[in-house]
């Protein structure tokens, strides 16, 4: 059959991010893919030869806006291993809350992309209104919806007042029954399943061979979360990573809903369990040596390599998305595809290109 | 204050590689460090049950290292990164954007270094290999 060569993206009309695909098609069916970055690379990562060690916290939030809070807390702790700095409890405590908060937000709009991507448009706004009270409960407490710049080397900058945790709790209790009502639409629905099961299959053994993060990992019956490693508050929570064995679409969206509520849990966890106490400690001196930070990201492990050298730039600071670890499994998921079905198998890693491009 | 390191020369990199595979670690990433003018270190990281492995590759910046992605697939992007920001050639990508992953055609010079290589020869992006194996 011959052979026909499509370009998918970077700009498309289910892609919120600037990622290319050249497909390979026979008939419908792709055959290969192959793909092309540098739309949006911005050399973060270089800014660390430029900034203070403390001013990169602000930088590598940047690199996503999505994880802001995650890409911060996985710097600071990285630094504060260097600098044997030891970060107060309720900071601990804070940061799991807030960046909870952050998976919830940032699961609830890629539910919503996700729909979007199969024509579901009415699912697509009900998931993107209850994301909304995600982020007015950011905006309450941090002061920003998105990037709630909290985190400093040596603990956070802002504290929850008791107030502020009993509108919290209250507003999670809807937060969760608005989910929960979402559930049987999303997963018993005949064209959500028509359009999800069986699609873009990656077995367990093929994503752990293809170093594959996060939900795309879980999806696949691999039970790895870098929470497990119990980094800040969270080797004090209650904690099992969610998992799906089937590997398809439809297990990655399943995996994603489940966290969802699961991060609730994990807020509740923490909020009855923060003790009272500082929120930062003062950090004296400069790192130097070589440390590796990996924190849980919505979309997978974050892996942070920092060399430093006692001065006040980093020698190095490397930055390893999961988006980045995931492409390599895309690019095995859409071949045996219809073309019809690559929006929604493209969505289902939940590419961020502004993290794979820092 | 990495766990484990293991010094590799570009010789013994290929069988190192291929042995932590069948011991089952799994791929992370690559992190390339500009020593001097002359001398980059690669460090290659893996995983395995939380635990992670690492080796240390040090090298002169015209070295041309053995692909691990012929062993490790998901290894061509950060290789490409690799080439495209440091001007560190690889040899036996499954993919071998030549520089232009990030980079356009046009630009010789080496983004990630202190100290620039500027490369003069053309690039073009060699075939991709078949995924479906």
């Amino acid at each position: 059959m011959k052979r026909t060569i499509i370009p998918f993206g970077p700009q498309h009309p289910v892609l919120p991010e600037p990622i290319h695909l050249t497909l390979t098609v026979e008939d419908e069916i792709i055959t290969e893919a192959v793909p092309a970055l540098g739309f949006v690379h911005r050399g973060l990562e270089q800014l660390a030869d430029l900034r203070d060690f403390r001013q990169m916290v602000q930088v590598v939030e940047r690199v996503c806006g999505i994880c802001s809070m995650m890409h911060a807390m996985c710097y600071a702790q990285g630094i504060e291993g260097l600098m044997e700095v030891e970060v107060p409890p309720r900071a601990k405590y804070l940061r799991v809350i807030w960046s909870e908060l952050h998976r919830m937000h940032s699961h609830l709009l890629w539910l919503g992309l996700f729909a979007d991507s199969f024509g579901f448009e009415s699912l697509f706004m009900q998931f993107w209104r209850i994301r909304e009270k995600i982020l007015n409960i950011q905006e309450a407490t941090t002061g920003n919806r998105i990037i709630v710049s909290v985190n400093v080397i040596g603990g956070v900058r802002k504290d929850l007042s008791p107030d502020q945790i009993r509108w919290m709790l209250s507003e999670l209790i809807e937060v969760e029954q608005m989910i929960m009502n979402l559930g049987p639409t999303l997963f018993d629905d005949y064209t959500v399943k028509k359009r999800t099961v069986d699609k873009g299959i990656l077995s367990g053994e093929k994503a752990m061979e293809l170093g594959t993060a996060g939900p795309t990992l879980r999806g696949s019956g691999v039970s790895q979360d870098m929470r497990t490693l119990g980094y800040a508050a969270l080797n004090e929570l209650d904690f099992t990573p969610v998992t799906e064995k089937n590997g398809d679409c439809w297990s990655r969206c399943k995996v994603r809903f489940l966290e969802t509520l699961q991060s609730i849990d994990l807020v509740r966890q923490a909020i009855a369990r923060i003790p009272n106490g500082e929120i930062n400690t003062k950090v004296k001196g400069r790192p130097d040596g070589e440390i590796i930070a990996r924190v849980e990201q919505p979309r997978g492990e974050v892996f942070y390599y920092i060399k430093a050298n006692g001065k006040k730039n980093l020698d190095r600071l490397r930055i390893r998305t999961p988006t980045f670890a995931n492409i390599p499994a895309l690019l095995t998921m859409l071949p045996g595809m219809w073309l019809s079905d690559v929006p929604v198998v493209v969505l289902s890693i939940d590419p961020c290109i502004s993290c794979t491009e820092r | 204050m990495l766990e484990e390191v293991i010094p590799v020369t570009p010789e013994i990199l290929s069988g190192e590689t291929a042995k932590i595979k069948y011991e089952g670690y799994k791929f992370i990433t690559l992190s390339c460090v500009e020593m001097d003018a002359n001398n980059v270190e690669i460090l290659y990281h893996f995983d395995r049950d939380l635990q992670l492995k690492h080796f240390r590759l040090a090298v002169p910046k015209k070295t041309i290292i053995p692909s691990i992605s012929p062993i490790y697939m998901a290894a061509f992007l950060v290789e490409n990164e690799i080439q495209d920001l440091f001007a560190i050639r690889f040899s036996g990508l499954v993919i071998d954007f030549n520089r232009t992953l990030y980079l356009e055609d046009e630009i010789k010079n080496t983004p990630f270094c202190k100290y620039t290589v500027v490369e003069s020869d053309s690039r073009e992006i060699s075939s991709p290999p078949d995924f479906d194996e």
